[in-house]
């Protein structure tokens, strides 16, 4: 019986810490849903997926950010794991596909080395919107 | 009370969304087909997402029980 698979398609465009725990947590939804995942990662978010800056990256959507700290320590005192954990064992349970994208790497410069090795592949706007077309959800964060 | 035969426990107190259902998915994902699992949970919506996901991949929801602080949910591996 062929089953086609219900995907979820994801902007991850802010680049802080409390938006990429939201985007690791809907993944995690999502995959638990049996659904497959589309991640493109542009501008700030790029930033967050520096190999590494998961554990240094500290910053707080500018509304919120004097809950930051607290958000921290909170996070830090219940033993969370961080978006970037979560987010590799949602990748355990189904299909996640992580992409760069294109124009911001092009334009800071950067290569895919930079970046953590759960990233796929680099994808151009209309690459992504391609995937997003077939996504029963998208979501810009 | 009835008692059901338990093969595996997971203890997912004190964990929060999603810590329970990835411990639950976890420990179903390498029980024997056939093997009756109970996972306890403390977060208010780890208590929704179960039952949800336990319908979403068609396993069994043998009983979801309230107790002090918790709620044990008893699923078994129909496939």
């Amino acid at each position: 019986m062929q089953e086609t698979t219900d995907r979820m398609a994801i902007i991850a465009f802010s680049g802080t810490v409390d938006k990429m725990i939201a985007i690791s947590t809907l993944a995690t939804g999502a995959v638990a849903m049996g659904m497959e995942v589309d991640i493109f990662v542009t501008t700030w978010g790029l930033q967050a997926f520096l190999k590494g800056a998961s554990q240094t990256n500290m910053r707080i959507s500018k509304d919120f950010e004097e809950f930051g700290p607290a958000m921290m320590e909170a996070m830090q005192a219940r033993k969370m794991p961080s978006w970037l954990d979560t987010l590799k064992q949602a990748m355990e349970f189904g299909d996640i596909h992580v992409h760069a994208c294109s124009q911001t790497m092009e334009l800071l410069g950067m290569s895919v080395d930079d970046l953590e090795d759960i990233v796929e592949d680099v994808m151009g706007a209309a690459g992504f919107i391609g995937r997003a077309q077939e996504s029963k959800i998208q979501l810009f964060i | 009370m009835e008692q059901v035969a338990i093969d595996k426990e997971v203890d997912a107190r004190g964990s929060f969304c999603p810590g329970p259902l990835m411990e639950l998915m976890r420990t179903v994902k390498t029980a024997p087909v056939g093997s009756t699992i109970a996972v306890l949970s403390s977060d208010p919506g780890s208590n929704k997402d179960i039952p949800v996901w336990v319908a979403k991949a068609r396993y069994e929801l043998v009983g979801v029980f309230e107790e002090a602080g918790y709620t044990r949910f008893v699923i078994r591996k129909a496939h």
